[in-house]
C-alpha cells in the first residue's frame, strides 16, 4: 500500500492528512503553527502516523501548501540582491523597472537593473537583436553581488528566444548555482507587472529554498522519504526542483488548495466554495475542478504582478468577527478576535460578542464550551447581516444569474446554514475542516499557454488546437502522465486595434503526476 | 497650473471616467508622465485663454492597440522625435503641446513629450472624451487639416502623411501603426494657438484632475464617492453629471469586428431600479445606454460605469457578470453637438439609426433643478412646461 501527505501551513494552524492509494482520509491533524513552522509540520505528520499505524516507509508523495514566500515578501525577511534585466531597448524606457513599487523595496532593488537591447513585438518578430555583449558585461558586473538574476523580455509569452538566450549568458558567467528567473515562466501579457513577479520571485528564491530544504529534514526526521511536490496558486503541483526556480507561484496556495479539496470532497467541478475561516471567508468559483483565475493584476506586498492567481472575493466575516452595535445598526466583522476566539468568544467563557456566539445563540450550530444567550433581536439582526454579506459575495462570483451548487468548507463554515440564495444545493463534506491539507494531497501537475494569435490566416479551431497541444507539451514536461491530461480552462480575448483578428487565448490543462499508479490513485474522486 | 507627479494621479483617475469605458487603461501613461517629470522637471498646464495667436500648438498622443503598449511600453521618446520631425518639416518652433483625446491614456501622453521639451500644455483637446479614430476630432470637424501628421516608432522610424482628407490620414496612419509593432505615437492637426482657441475642447484636462482629485478627496473623507465624481462636474463647460442607472452586470457579449472591441453590457436594476434593466452597447468606447427600449443616453454624451464602493471608473474589458455599477451621464460639450460634429460622432456614425438626444432633453427635471450652462438652456426651452 501506498500513502500521500497533504500538508497546509496557513496563518493559524497547519493542517496535515494522510490519504491511502484510493484517496480516503485515513488521518488528520490541526496543529498550531509554530515560529519555526517545522516543528508544527512534525508534530501534525507524527501525529497522523501514530493515528493511522501507517509505516513512513510506506508514504510514496508529499504535497506541501507553505505561505512562506508570501511572509518573507509581506514581512521583507532574507531578500535576495537581484540583478533585474529588462530585454527591450530601445523600447521601454520610459517606464524604467520597479516603477510604482514601495519605497523601501524600489530602493534596495534599483542599484542592479538594467535595460537591454533585445524583446519581440507582439507577433514573434524581434523589436531589436538581443545585446549579447551588454548582458556579459552585466553578468561579469554582478558576480559575487547578487544572489539571484531576474530576466523579463518584451513579449516573451510570445518568443521565449530572447529571455532564454540571456539566461544561458548569465548561467555561463555566473555558474549553475545561482537562481535566474525568467518572466515567461511566471506570468502573462503586461510587461511591467510580469517583470515585478518575476523580481520577487528571484528575490524570494532562497527563502524557499531554505524553507524547501527544512521541509524535506522535518519528514526525513519522521523516517518519510517520500517525493516532496510543493502546491501552486492554480491548484496544481509542482516539483521541488520547479518550485525552486519558481517559489512566488506557491503564494495563494492556501486558498486553491481549499477549493480543490471542495471539489474533491463533493465530486463538483462546477461550483462555488466558500471557505470559512476565523477572521476572513475567501469565495472562490471551481471551473472544472479548478479555481478560477483572476484576470486584473494583483497586489504582492504592495507591488502589482500578473502571475496567476485564484480570483478571490474575500469578505471581513469569519467564525471570530466581532458583533458590534451603533447608530448604523449591527455590524460583523471586519474587526475579529481571530484565533483568540477560543479565550475570548462568549461560546468559550470570554466576553467578546463574536459571529460565532450569533449562531450558537440562535440554536443554528452547537460550538464552544459555554452557553450563549443574546438579545435575540440583535442575535437575529446579526445573523442576518452575516449572511447578506456572504450572499452578496456568492452573487459577485457567479457568472450567471443561475443558481449553482454551493460547497462550504473550512473551520468556521459549521457557522452557515444550508440553504443559501442563489444556490442550487449547499455541501458540507465530511472533513470539510482539512479541505486544504486534501486540496494540496490530491492535486495534479499542470501546463499553460497565454500568448496572442492571429485568426485571420487559421480557422479559430486550428488556433485553438495549437495552443492546446502547447499547453499539454508543457504539463508533460512538468510530471504530467499524457494519458490523464485534460483541458481546465480555455479563455479567449479579442483584442482591439490589432488587425487580423488577434485574439489573446490563454490554456490551462492538468493531469495527475506521472509518478502515481493511475490504476490506484484515480484522477478525480467519484462520490 | 503646474502638473507634477501627485497631479498625474488625480489625471490618471479622471481620464479613465473620461474614457467613457474605452481610451485605454492609463495607468501606463500615467508612469511614462511620471518618469520624465521626474527627471525633467512639472509641466506647465495653461489656458486656451493664456494661448496668443501666434503659437504653434502640436497635439500628441499615442495610437494603436492598448494590449500591446502594456506589454512593449514606450521608448518615451516617440512623441518626441515626431513633434521634431514636424517641426523640420513646417519650418516652424513648436510652442506648445495639446491632448488629441482627454479620455484614457492618451490624456497623459503630452506630459511626456512636454516634460523632455520644457513646453506648456494646453488645457483643451479635440474630442472632450474617448474616440476611437484620428477624425474624430473638433479640429476635423472645425475644418483644420489633420496633417501633414507624424507618427514614430521607439527606433525613431517616423513617417510622414500628407493626406487629402483627414479619414485616410485615420486609415493610412493606422496600417502603418501595425508595421511599427502594433501602436505609434503621433502628432497631427498641427494649429496656430487662433486655431487652437477656435476648436479645441476647453478645460478637459482639468477637467479630468478636477473630478480625480473629487474622488480623492472623497476617499480621504468618506464621502460617497459617486456623488463627489457627479458633484465635481457642476459648474463645467460639460454640465452636471447624472446617475442614470445603479445595478449589476448579469451579461456581458464581446467580439473584435474591424479591429474594435465591440460589445454589449446588461444591468439588472438595484433600489430604484429594482426590476429595470439597463443595456449598454460599446465599440471600445461606451455608446448608447437603454433601460428597457427607451434610449437614454447616447454617445457623444458620456457613458461611464464607475464602481459604487470606490467610484473609480470601469473599463470594458473588465466588465464581467455579478459586477455592481453605476452608470453615470456626463452631457457633452456643446461644441460635440454641432450638426456638422454629429455627422462625424453621431449615433448615426457607430451605426445606430437614432437621433442624438441630449441628456439634458430627455432628463428636463433634473436639470431643471441642478441647471445647466448658459449655452445649454436652450435645451430646457425645448421641454413641455414642469408639471406641478
Amino acid at each position: 500500500m501506498s500513502y500521500r501527505l497533504g500538508i497546509d501551513v496557513g496563518g493559524t494552524n497547519t493542517d496535515v492528512v494522510l490519504l491511502d492509494s484510493k484517496n480516503t482520509v485515513i488521518a488528520k491533524a490541526k496543529t498550531a503553527v509554530t515560529a519555526d513552522i517545522v516543528t508544527g509540520i512534525r508534530v501534525g505528520v507524527g501525529t497522523v502516523l501514530d493515528q493511522s499505524g501507517v509505516n513512513a516507509a510506506e508514504i510514496t508523495h508529499a504535497m506541501l501548501g507553505t505561505t512562506q514566500v508570501t511572509n518573507a515578501i509581506i514581512e521583507r525577511r532574507e531578500l535576495n540582491e537581484v540583478a533585474i534585466v529588462r530585454l527591450g531597448a530601445p523600447a521601454t524606457r520610459a517606464v524604467k523597472p520597479l516603477a510604482g513599487w514601495p519605497e523601501d523595496l524600489r530602493e534596495r532593488y534599483a542599484k542592479y537593473s538594467w535595460i537591454v537591447g533585445g524583446g519581440h513585438e507582439f507577433d514573434g518578430r524581434e523589436i531589436a537583436l538581443l545585446d549579447e555583449d551588454e548582458l556579459h558585461e552585466i553578468a561579469e558586473s554582478v558576480k559575487g553581488r547578487v544572489q539571484a538574476v531576474a530576466i523579463t523580455g518584451v513579449f516573451s509569452p510570445v518568443n521565449t528566444d530572447h529571455e532564454e538566450r540571456a539566461a544561458r549568458i548569465f548561467r555561463e558567467v555566473l555558474g549553475e548555482d545561482i537562481p535566474i528567473s525568467l518572466s515567461y515562466q511566471l506570468g502573462s501579457v503586461g510587461l511591467l507587472e510580469r517583470e515585478n513577479a518575476t523580481v520577487l520571485n528571484a528575490a524570494v528564491s532562497s527563502v524557499a529554498k531554505r524553507a524547501t530544504l527544512s521541509f524535506q529534514q522535518a519528514l526525513a526526521d519522521l523516517d518519510v522519504h517520500a517525493a516532496l511536490y510543493l502546491a501552486q496558486n492554480d491548484g496544481t503541483l509542482m516539483s521541488v526542483e520547479y518550485a525552486l526556480l519558481y517559489p512566488i507561484l506557491t503564494i495563494a496556495c492556501g486558498p486553491t488548495n481549499s477549493m480543490r479539496g471542495a471539489a474533491y470532497l463533493t465530486g463538483l467541478k462546477n461550483a462555488i466554495v466558500v471557505d470559512v475561516g476565523g477572521t476572513s471567508t475567501d469565495v472562490g468559483v471551481l471551473v472544472n475542478g479548478f479555481p478560477r483565475e483572476s484576470f486584473v493584476a494583483v497586489d504582492v506586498g504592495g507591488v502589482r504582478t500578473n502571475f496567476r492567481m485564484p480570483d478571490l472575493y474575500s469578505i471581513g466575516l469569519g467564525g471570530g468577527s466581532e458583533v458590534t452595535e451603533s447608530e448604523d445598526g449591527v455590524k460583523v466583522g471586519p474587526k475579529s478576535v481571530g484565533y483568540r476566539i477560543v479565550k475570548e468568544g462568549r461560546a468559550f467563557g470570554g466576553d467578546t460578542t463574536t459571529f460565532t456566539d450569533v449562531v450558537v445563540a440562535l440554536s443554528k450550530a452547537k460550538v464552544g464550551t459555554h452557553e450563549v444567550r443574546l438579545p435575540r433581536e440583535l442575535a437575529e439582526r446579526a445573523y442576518d447581516v452575516a449572511i447578506d454579506k456572504t450572499v452578496e459575495a456568492i452573487d459577485r462570483m457567479k457568472t450567471s444569474s443561475d443558481a449553482v451548487p454551493l460547497i462550504l468548507v473550512g473551520g468556521g463554515s459549521v457557522l452557515l446554514p444550508s440553504e443559501f440564495e442563489g444556490a442550487s444545493e449547499v455541501h458540507r463534506p465530511e472533513n470539510y475542516d482539512v479541505a486544504n491539507a486534501i486540496g494540496a494531497a490530491i492535486a495534479q501537475v499542470s501546463g499553460r499557454v497565454d500568448r496572442i494569435f492571429a485568426m485571420d490566416q487559421k480557422s479559430r479551431e486550428d488556433v485553438l488546437e495549437e495552443a492546446k497541444s502547447i499547453a499539454i507539451a508543457e504539463a508533460i514536461r512538468a510530471g504530467a502522465e499524457a494519458s490523464t491530461i485534460e483541458v481546465v480552462e480555455i479563455e479567449e480575448v479579442p483584442i482591439a486595434y490589432l488587425p487580423g483578428n488577434a485574439v489573446r487565448i490563454k490554456v490551462t490543462v492538468a493531469g495527475t503526476l506521472a509518478s502515481y499508479n493511475q490504476e490506484e490513485v484515480g484522477a478525480h474522486a467519484s462520490h | 497650473m503646474r502638473v507634477t507627479e501627485q497631479t498625474l494621479e488625480a489625471l490618471s483617475i479622471g481620464a479613465a471616467i473620461l474614457g467613457t469605458g474605452g481610451g485605454g487603461d492609463p495607468l501606463i501613461g500615467k508612469l511614462m508622465a511620471q518618469q520624465a517629470i521626474a527627471e525633467y522637471g512639472p509641466v506647465e498646464l495653461v489656458s486656451l485663454d493664456e494661448i496668443d495667436d501666434t503659437d504653434v500648438v502640436f497635439p500628441v498622443a499615442m495610437m494603436g492597440a492598448p494590449t500591446v503598449f502594456l506589454e512593449k511600453v514606450p521608448a518615451g521618446e516617440e512623441g518626441y522625435m515626431a513633434v521634431q520631425r514636424m517641426e523640420r518639416h513646417l519650418g516652424k518652433k513648436v510652442t506648445a503641446l495639446c491632448p488629441i483625446e482627454c479620455g484614457g491614456m492618451n490624456s497623459m501622453i503630452p506630459f511626456v513629450v512636454a516634460a523632455r521639451m520644457g513646453l506648456p500644455v494646453v488645457d483643451g483637446d479635440g474630442m472632450g472624451r474617448a474616440f476611437p479614430e484620428l477624425q474624430m476630432e473638433t479640429f476635423h470637424v472645425l475644418g483644420v487639416s489633420g496633417t501633414p501628421a507624424c507618427i514614430a516608432d521607439e527606433w525613431g522610424n517616423v513617417v510622414l502623411f500628407e493626406t487629402v482628407d483627414n479619414y485616410r490620414l485615420e486609415s493610412f496612419a493606422r496600417a502603418c501603426t501595425v508595421k511599427m509593432g502594433g501602436y505609434s505615437h503621433l502628432v497631427d492637426y498641427p494649429m496656430t494657438g487662433t486655431q487652437v482657441k477656435g476648436t479645441a475642447v476647453r478645460g478637459t484636462v482639468s477637467m479630468a484632475i478636477r473630478l480625480g482629485e473629487a474622488l480623492q478627496e472623497a476617499h480621504r473623507s468618506h464621502v460617497n464617492p459617486v456623488e463627489a465624481v457627479l458633484a465635481a462636474t457642476r459648474n463645467t463647460i460639460y454640465g452636471h453629471g447624472i446617475a442614470l442607472f445603479q445595478g449589476k452586470v448579469v451579461d456581458v457579449s464581446r467580439r473584435t469586428s474591424d479591429g474594435f472591441a465591440v460589445g454589449q453590457a446588461r444591468l439588472q436594476g438595484f433600489d430604484e431600479e429594482e426590476g429595470k434593466s439597463m443595456v449598454i452597447d460599446f465599440q471600445n468606447e461606451n455608446l448608447i445606454a437603454k433601460v428597457g427600449d427607451e434610449v437614454v443616453a447616447s454617445v457623444p454624451d458620456l457613458i461611464t460605469l464607475l464602481d459604487p464602493d470606490t467610484g473609480y471608473a470601469i473599463t470594458n474589458e473588465r466588465l464581467r457578470y455579478g459586477q455592481r455599477v453605476v452608470v453615470i451621464g456626463i452631457p457633452t460639450p456643446e461644441i460635440m453637438r454641432s450638426e456638422a460634429a454629429l455627422s462625424v460622432w453621431g449615433p448615426k456614425q457607430f451605426g445606430y439609426d437614432i437621433p442624438f438626444i441630449p441628456l439634458e432633453q430627455a432628463y428636463p427635471d433634473f436639470y431643471r433643478r441642478v441647471g445647466v450652462p448658459l449655452e445649454k438652456e436652450k435645451y430646457l426651452a425645448l421641454m413641455p412646461p414642469l408639471e406641478r
